[in-house]
């Protein structure tokens, strides 16, 4: 079981490397779905090698190592990384034309983005954590500036340098609970280690370095007030890195909070991480709420929402326990692939309309239904409809904030996502129904409003099918099935101390 | 104690000064020339930290680690801001939101407030009371008071590669408490958050490079197209 430590590592390193290389136009085309592929499967395989009283996979001493919510978050990352890059294929070119240097690049970051996520999940080490975290700021940052215009390169820079200021606040939490480790006997930065409780560990000193590792990760992870970045560089990236940012880097960047959590709850108890999370969570659902509300932009709409369901997580992890912290990995998955088939669809319909303006998208469903049905199941998911899972994460979340005595807070979070939810839903209504109008129509295929930056391509705005189905089919399913999605949530949840 | 153990403690007093002194000018002094060249002292006193603290622990992986600091960050760093900067044609930040008075009174605030955010990192390390810490326990304020003087050059300085300056000065503050406090992070973290330090100094040196060539601002005011 140890090799699939490395596999996922090591595949996306040699697709990455073959992409650049003067390799056919099929590898640089094939490279990221492959990746992805090959890790959803390692994901799978060491879920089924998780089981409670089992062995976990360890290598290399603790430099990787793979418990049930590793396995779990590996999975997800596979699963929305397939969805995002398979259903954002380009329009096949001619085999007989050679890629751009551009296109090698892009496959190349994608396969260095996927990798560097995998790092992150699977190491046991807070340090090679962090590694993994700027690792993918850097791959993410040539992607966000792909298209090169005026908006994406500043969208790249506001990235960058906020998402690394960010992200160096968390190395300095890093560094101070190694120092804590150092001090109490044991210099480690093994979370194994500094979780068991058994290292008489400085309350002083992990207070503030929790502090600072939480406050990091949560910049990278969008919560509020910390967000800024967020809007700019997922509506700015190419779609299937937006889908992969907000589907997966957000989940992944939280999944180092829960890490630090433990490490927290078992020195100085549930109190301070809790009212940073509830803080941060109830800020981010207030401030996607104002903003979706007078949104134009469907792509910032999206980051918005994404803002919202980080919010979510975080309040879900504030309340802690089995069942919210199972319901908190159900809607990372759940979000996920919902967020990753929208942002696909989203592209599409950005090259069917030149326009990233809810305005110039009226009548969707009479005119393009391949586009306005995979939308709108997208966000009757991402709106919580039964049976989609983030329905019933949702619920789960709420009922147990209720049972923990955080009933002032679920109702404040009910409320605000009230308002999330007739937001979304009126856009997503004037997008699909609004009348084509007269003058619409008669300008179609060349929109009043067209940035110039994004020219029109029909050829673009048709994709492959079938992975945006299998997501919102999974999402729909997922919350659902007690065997086996329920019992892998219940053990990752295990994991974390639930 | 042996005289080359003191030979340490006086070298520690005297980087850890350097720092702290490297950090203050870079808030007083405008122009970007200045600015990469006390970078590269910074590096360089950062550098010699690691090498007083290699000798007083006896910790030969440390040499090792003085040894790429001074190469990343005493040279490599401060010539990547320098080639950006020739390459932009900007030599001076000319539109700071503080004056150099107001930026010295602050910095002199910031240092105050290091030294009291501190205390429970000196304890925590020193035992209770500090009774217990050592020289380099005791120096964390100035790691501290870099982290704080980085952020104030990165929200009141408008030029594109000035924020880069202040990236990197809030990064040596963090390796500085890392040094000061554990003797540094293991050698695998070391190697690969210097590598990712680098490679993000070169993006954010490519990028301000780009928005000069596409738009002729290199102010992060000018950037405005994207917002609510």
């Amino acid at each position: 079981m140890t090799g699939l430590l490395v596999v996922p590592l090591a595949a996306a390193l040699i697709l990455g490397v073959a992409a650049v290389l003067p390799t056919s136009a099929g590898v640089v085309r094939w490279s990221g779905v492959a990746a992805s592929a090959i890790v959803l499967a390692c994901g799978v395989g060491l879920l089924g090698s998780a089981v409670p009283g089992g062995e976990v996979p360890d290598l290399g001493d603790g430099l990787l190592r793979a418990d049930a919510l590793s396995a779990f978050m590996l999975a997800m990352i596979g699963a929305v990384g397939v969805t995002a890059t398979w259903g954002g294929l380009a329009p096949a070119g001619d085999p007989a034309v050679a890629p751009t240097n551009a296109e090698r690049r892009y496959a190349a970051l994608v396969c260095v983005f996927l990798g560097a996520m995998s790092l992150a999940v699977l190491t046991d080490n807070l340090g090679v954590l962090w590694v993994a975290v700027e690792a993918t700021t850097i791959a993410t940052a040539f992607l966000v500036g792909h298209h090169g215009t005026r908006r994406s390169i500043e969208a790249a820079w506001k990235y960058v340098v906020l998402g690394s200021v960010g992200v160096a606040i968390a190395l300095l939490g890093v560094v101070l609970l190694y120092a804590a480790g150092r001090s109490a006997g044991e210099a480690t930065l093994s979370w194994a280690v500094l979780s068991s409780g058994e290292l008489p560990l400085d309350p002083g000193l992990v207070r503030v370095a929790v502090g600072l590792a939480v406050l990091g990760f949560a910049t990278k992870a969008g919560l509020a007030p910390m967000h800024s970045w967020l809007p700019d560089a997922h509506s700015q990236a190419p779609a299937p890195v937006s889908g992969l940012m907000s589907g997966v880097l957000l989940a992944v960047a939280f999944y180092a909070i829960l890490r630090v959590q433990v490490i927290a709850d078992v020195v100085l108890g549930p109190g301070l991480v809790r009212g940073m999370l509830l803080v941060g969570g109830l800020g981010s659902l207030a401030v996607a709420a104002a903003l979706v509300l007078r949104q134009r932009d469907y792509k910032r709409m999206l980051a918005y929402s994404s803002i919202e369901h980080m919010g979510l997580l975080a309040i879900g992890a504030a309340v802690g326990g089995p069942v919210a912290l199972a319901a908190v990995l159900l809607h990372v998955l759940g979000h996920g692939l919902a967020k990753a088939s929208l942002f696909v669809v989203a592209g599409r319909i950005l090259a069917a309309q030149g326009s990233t303006r809810v305005a110039d998208v009226r009548g969707l469903l009479a005119r393009r239904p391949d586009l306005a049905i995979p939308y709108l199941a997208g966000m009757a998911a991402l709106l919580g409809f039964p049976p989609f899972a983030l329905f019933f994460s949702e619920v789960a979340i709420v009922v147990a904030g209720w049972q923990a005595g955080l009933g002032w807070a679920m109702g404040l979070a009910l409320g605000l996502l009230l308002v999330l939810f007739a937001g979304l839903a009126r856009a997503t209504a004037a997008m699909l129904l609004g009348a084509p109008a007269a003058d619409t129509a008669a300008a179609d295929g060349e929109p009043a409003h067209a940035a110039a930056d994004h020219p029109v391509d029909l050829a673009a705005s048709r994709g492959p099918g079938v992975p945006i189905v299998l997501a919102l089919a999974v999402t729909a399913v997922a919350g659902l099935l007690a065997v086996p999605i329920g019992t892998v949530l219940v053990r990752a949840a295990a994991a974390v101390g639930a | 104690m042996t005289l080359l153990q003191s030979a340490a403690t006086q070298l520690l007093a005297l980087s850890t000064g350097t720092l702290l002194v490297t950090a203050v000018l870079l808030v007083w002094r405008r122009s970007l020339g200045a600015a990469w060249r006390l970078l590269a002292v910074q590096g360089v006193a950062l550098a010699a930290l690691v090498l007083a603290i290699a000798v007083a622990e006896e910790d030969v992986e440390l040499l090792g680690v003085a040894a790429i600091i001074l190469v990343l960050k005493g040279v490599v760093l401060p010539l990547v801001l320098a080639r950006g900067i020739a390459g932009t044609g900007v030599a001076r930040e000319d539109a700071p939101l503080l004056n150099p008075t107001a930026g010295l009174v602050t910095v002199a605030g910031l240092t105050t407030v290091a030294y009291l955010v501190s205390r429970p990192i000196t304890e925590g390390v020193g035992g209770a009371g500090g009774g217990q810490a050592g020289p380099a326990a005791l120096s964390v304020p100035v790691g501290i008071s870099m982290v704080l003087i980085g952020f104030l050059l990165l929200v009141t300085r408008r030029r594109a590669l000035s924020q880069v300056v202040g990236f990197l000065v809030l990064d040596n503050g963090i390796a500085t408490v890392g040094f000061l406090t554990a003797a540094g992070v293991p050698f695998v973290v070391e190697l690969g958050v210097s590598f990712d330090v680098l490679l993000i100094a070169l993006i954010l040196a490519m990028l301000s490079g780009r928005m000069h060539a596409a738009v002729g601002a290199t102010s992060v005011d000018e950037m405005t197209e994207l917002r609510d």
